[in-house]
């Protein structure tokens, strides 16, 4: 591996029972930098991110942010999960602000640094509604605002937009591109999407089916800033065509 | 969620069918007392008790006795379900206390406060604490098995959001467990209220002095007086009622928002 990677995986192993999750993993983001990981489902995707949180321990290999290994969860990582997670019986500027709140920030700077977050996130005038009456695009942008509350190094996506109709994903999608321009987070994102992919990683990391293990690794050369428009064919349909190429070549093999 | 309805909204069109029912019912019940011919110390006429329950009020007969059993309610509700909250947390994070306590918990449940009652005025004297611990024990089971039904039922998914905010055991129970499992846990505390009710009466009838059950006693036995029995049926009745209401008001105020 080289060594400017700030989070990496080396042999991870995973297995619930008799069944392998993960078999011998290996991947590792250098700062800044956007890796997706695409593979079918049941390959371990998000039980990788699990372990990369510290919310699971692997059976065998290791992830280590900063060249230490991660054994449980760290304010530098900060995981969104498939689902918003929202505290029902919270406002919205209440959830996001719920991580200061563990952290035990006093009052006056966790409303600050709620109003900053939900400003960022584009959830203005919704700070004092309850998650029951936002739609899905509004909640997952809280859950979003509540992972960046303690200013993570790492941001893992958990499949963030899998659940919302296309119009809206691809306007989180352009909107995850823009943060990502102003603070320099490392992004690690699981996506059955093949667009979703290109549009925001540098690399997309294609896992065969389960046991997971590493098909090939696809590298997306379009400058940034990226837009829709400006992500032309010429860098898509080759990139697509390869990812898709090597999806099957990995079903094919399992 | 946006729909759930306000207490107003519901309040409003559900006081008039509560009028109607009312005036049916008593209505009825005089019916019974005029084709049967009923002398008042069978079954007074709902004017005889009306009267009886002004008049056992204005006379200072109903006040101590109320406040008593009062206290007793409002005390053994408050212990029991406290404890139960306690234990029903218990039961239900603490696989291996639920299994050994269990069959306890349900025998002492299945064994009829009626029966026990005499031993713990043995154990407890005759004063308040021994129909405190009544209605402690009554009010305990169900609040206890809502508890631990309600905290059972918590998303994991918020769980392990927690641990991923490394949130300590106390805020996890604090911000995720209660809030979580309130709605369950007070639908045990409507049960609650109403069977402390039922405990402090069964409780005075074990031989204190005092107390609305006391009263009802001494009502038919020494003094033949069946419209005071009555009356004081319909004071255990309001006392229920009310008690029932101020729980179903705060759950409204603590679940309605959200």
């Amino acid at each position: 591996m080289t060594g400017s990677a700030l989070i990496a995986a080396q042999d991870v192993g995973v297995a619930f029972g008799s069944t392998v999750a993960l078999d011998g993993l290996t991947l590792e983001a250098a700062p800044g930098e956007i890796v997706s990981l695409i593979g079918p489902n049941g390959c371990g995707k998000s039980t990788f991110l699990r372990v990369a949180a510290g919310l699971l321990r692997p059976d065998r290999g290791r992830v280590t942010l900063a060249g230490a290994p991660v054994a449980a969860p760290d304010p530098r990582i900060g995981l969104v999960f498939q689902e918003p997670r929202l505290l029902p019986w919270r406002s919205v500027a209440e959830n996001v602000a719920w991580p200061l709140e563990l952290a035990g920030w006093d009052r006056a700077r966790r409303s600050a640094r709620s109003a900053e977050l939900i400003e960022l996130v584009g959830l203005t005038g919704s700070e004092r509604l309850r998650p029951a009456q936002l739609s899905g695009g509004l909640r997952q942008r809280a859950a979003l605002a509540r992972t960046l509350a303690l200013s993570p190094e790492v941001l893992l996506l958990d499949e963030p937009f899998s659940a919302l109709d296309a119009l809206t994903r691809e306007r989180l999608n352009l909107e995850l591109l823009a943060l990502h321009a102003r603070t320099p987070l490392t992004v690690v994102l699981v996506t059955h999407s093949i667009p979703e992919a290109i549009l925001l990683s540098d690399r997309v990391i294609v896992l065969s089916p389960r046991p997971g293990r590493v098909v090939a690794e696809v590298r997306i050369d379009a400058p940034r800033p990226r837009s829709l428009e400006a992500l032309d064919a010429a860098v898509v349909s080759p990139a697509a065509a390869a990812i898709r190429g090597h999806l099957e070549t990995g079903e094919a093999a399992a | 969620m946006i729909a759930a309805p306000r207490a107003g909204d519901r309040l409003v069109p559900a006081i008039w069918p509560l009028g109607v029912a009312f005036v049916a019912f008593v209505a009825l019940w005089q019916a019974v007392v005029m084709v049967g011919d009923l002398p008042a110390f069978i079954l007074p006429g709902p004017g005889v008790v009306a009267s009886r329950f002004v008049r056992a009020w204005a006379d200072g007969t109903m006040w101590p006795h109320f406040l008593t059993t009062l206290s007793e309610v409002v005390l053994g509700f408050v212990a029991g379900s406290t404890v139960g909250v306690v234990v029903g947390y218990g039961l239900a994070r603490f696989g291996l206390l639920a299994r050994l306590a269990s069959p306890y918990l349900v025998a002492a449940q299945a064994v009829p406060i009626l029966a026990i009652a005499p031993l713990l005025s043995l154990w407890f004297g005759t004063g308040l604490l021994a129909k405190v611990v009544v209605c402690g024990l009554i009010v305990f089971f169900p609040v206890a098995i809502a508890t631990m039904v309600g905290i059972r039922g918590v998303d994991r998914g918020l769980l392990e959001l927690a641990r991923s905010l490394r949130a300590t055991r106390r805020r996890v129970v604090i911000d995720i467990e209660l809030p979580a499992a309130l709605p369950v846990i007070l639908g045990g505390l409507r049960v609650g209220i109403t069977l402390s009710v039922v405990g402090a009466i069964v409780g005075e009838w074990a031989g204190p002095d005092k107390g609305l059950g006391v009263l009802i006693n001494l009502a038919r036995g020494s003094l033949f007086d069946t419209p005071l029995l009555f009356a004081t049926l319909a004071t255990i009745a309001l006392l229920g009622i009310v008690a029932y209401g101020l729980v179903v008001l705060a759950e409204r105020r603590l679940v309605g928002l959200r």
